[in-house]
């Protein structure tokens, strides 16, 4: 399978991206790693007129850990699998990057990619959700910085506008009674989650203030759960309180079955995998 | 038409393709490098697994000139002077391949996976190698072949052939 034709431009800089994607308009597409672009147009579900490749663009690429964590838009998975300051400032990241794909499919897609194309059974999204990341995209009009939260919109829809350039995330690191984690059910071919669940904890005087529980795969996009979250907010954590939050997971969202899994043995799939992540982002909080 | 300029197996390539080639189809009809094989050609099967600055990836979903100014690897550039390369070696000595066809991506992925972790355990080899399918040997002989050739770059003796236990 072979792509229809385009015209293929490579910027050295972010500037230049965003001219380009001005002059070309709707033509255009911006590719990063190709690892879900060039298969939707193999397929040719997809046949942008333009190519618009950042993959040069050096700026783009790179981990920084200081009080914060940023990472650039092309930092590709694995290198966030095999990063050691990530693997000490915020462990949840370098989990969720080793399970995506294969080696092969985390040695050229990035995490800039997977979010601008926001499939609603990728790994990233839930894990954006929980560490309430900041994602920065620069337009024509400067750069702008939106809520993980307000940047996934609908299936394969984020709030990137056509002429914005996602360039970088903002995350925190993680301190002493906070705990992250995120498990998912690999679907046997693909390795794409059929059920992912992202769990965020901190953890004042022995009980729990604030809980964050993020899902993928089950939906149009990947969902917070505050329901459920307000359940465990007031707990101490135990078995007990992990167990009545786990129940209502997913009971608030509009959650889709295929020929994988159905709808109600997604359902139990996401109070099995909230379970599971919750256990352990308690664990790793020291609740 | 793009402009490119790739170094694939140390020689230095410089060529004008179209923009929707493929990396894989680059090395193979431009360059008649047919050992990297097409299976699936939706990036599931590592068939068409290549080193690309030294990471294995699949060519499939490359297109050439994203391989601009980078140095490939293919299973043509594995065998230095007339000699096996220790992997290609582990696959003979082990019988890891019946009729063949994904033997240069396995072979691939593994160089990857050693060069990361010179002495995996099994199931190492393994997770290393899920990127890459084979309808014939049923794994394990390739598990071996791959742990033949870590114990040869580790200057170790690898271990002895003997019928798989299975
Ligand atoms: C075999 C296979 C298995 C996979 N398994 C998984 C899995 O288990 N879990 C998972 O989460 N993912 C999986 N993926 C998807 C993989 O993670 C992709 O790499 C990722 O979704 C896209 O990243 P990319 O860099 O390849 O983006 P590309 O394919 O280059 O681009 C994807 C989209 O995002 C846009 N885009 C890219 N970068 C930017 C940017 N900086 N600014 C604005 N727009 C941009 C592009 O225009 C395009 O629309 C798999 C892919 C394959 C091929
Ligand atoms: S041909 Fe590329 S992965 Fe199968
Ligand atoms: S030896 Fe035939 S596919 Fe692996």
């Amino acid at each position: 399978m072979i792509p229809a034709g385009f015209d293929y431009v490579v910027p050295t800089s972010v500037a230049e991206t965003v001219r380009l994607l001005q002059e070309y308009g709707d033509e255009a597409k911006i590719i990063a790693g190709g690892h879900s672009l060039l298969p939707t147009m193999k397929l040719r579900l997809a046949a942008p007129g333009v190519l618009i490749d950042i993959g040069t663009i050096a700026d783009l690429r790179g981990i920084t850990v200081t009080d914060r964590i940023s990472i650039g838009a092309l930092t590709t998975h694995h290198m966030i699998a095999t990063s050691e300051a990530l693997h000490t400032a915020c462990p949840i990241l370098p989990e969720c990057a080793a399970v995506i794909g294969d080696i092969q499919v985390r040695n050229r897609g990035t995490l800039g990619g997977s979010l601008a194309h926001a499939d609603p059974a990728a790994d990233w999204p839930p894990v954006m959700l929980v560490l309430d990341a900041q994602i920065s995209l620069i337009g024509p009009n400067g750069t702008r910085t939106l809520n993980a939260e307000d940047f996934f919109v609908d299936l394969l829809m984020t709030a990137l506008e056509p002429e914005e350039v996602l360039t970088c995330v903002d995350l925190p690191t993680l301190g002493a009674g906070e705990g992250a984690a995120y498990v998912k059910l690999r679907h046997p071919a693909s390795r794409y989650a059929v059920v992912g669940v992202a769990a965020y904890v901190r953890f004042a005087g022995g009980k729990v203030t604030v809980a964050r529980i993020g899902i993928t795969g089950a939906g149009v996009k990947a969902e917070r759960q505050p329901t459920a979250e307000a359940l465990l907010v007031g707990s101490d954590g135990g078995a007990e309180a992990i167990a009545a939050t786990a129940a209502q997971s997913g009971s608030t969202m509009e959650v889709l079955g295929d020929i994988h899994a159905g709808e109600e043995y997604r359902r139990a799939l996401i109070n099995v995998y909230t379970r599971r992540a919750l256990v352990q982002a308690v664990a790793r909080a020291g609740g | 038409m793009t402009k490119i300029a790739v170094t694939v197996n140390n020689r230095q390539y410089q060529d004008d393709v179209e923009p929707r080639t493929l990396l894989v189809n680059y090395l193979r009809d431009h360059l008649n490098l047919t050992g990297t094989h097409i299976g699936c050609d939706t990036s599931q099967c590592g068939a068409c697994v290549v080193l690309f600055n030294g990471m294995s990836v699949k060519s499939c979903t490359i297109l050439a000139g994203q391989a601009n100014g980078a140095d490939i690897t293919t299973i043509e550039g594995l065998a230095q002077g007339g000699q096996l390369h220790p992997l290609q070696e582990g696959f003979w000595e082990q019988h890891g391949l019946q009729c063949g066809f994904c033997t240069p991506g396995m072979i691939l992925s593994a160089c990857n996976l050693l060069q990361q972790n010179p002495n995996p355990t099994d199931a190492e080899v393994r997770h290393g190698l899920e990127g890459n399918l084979c309808r014939c040997t049923g794994y394990e002989n390739i598990v071996r072949a791959v742990q033949y050739a870590a114990a040869k770059l580790r200057g170790a003796e690898p271990e002895p052939v003997e019928p798989a236990d299975v």
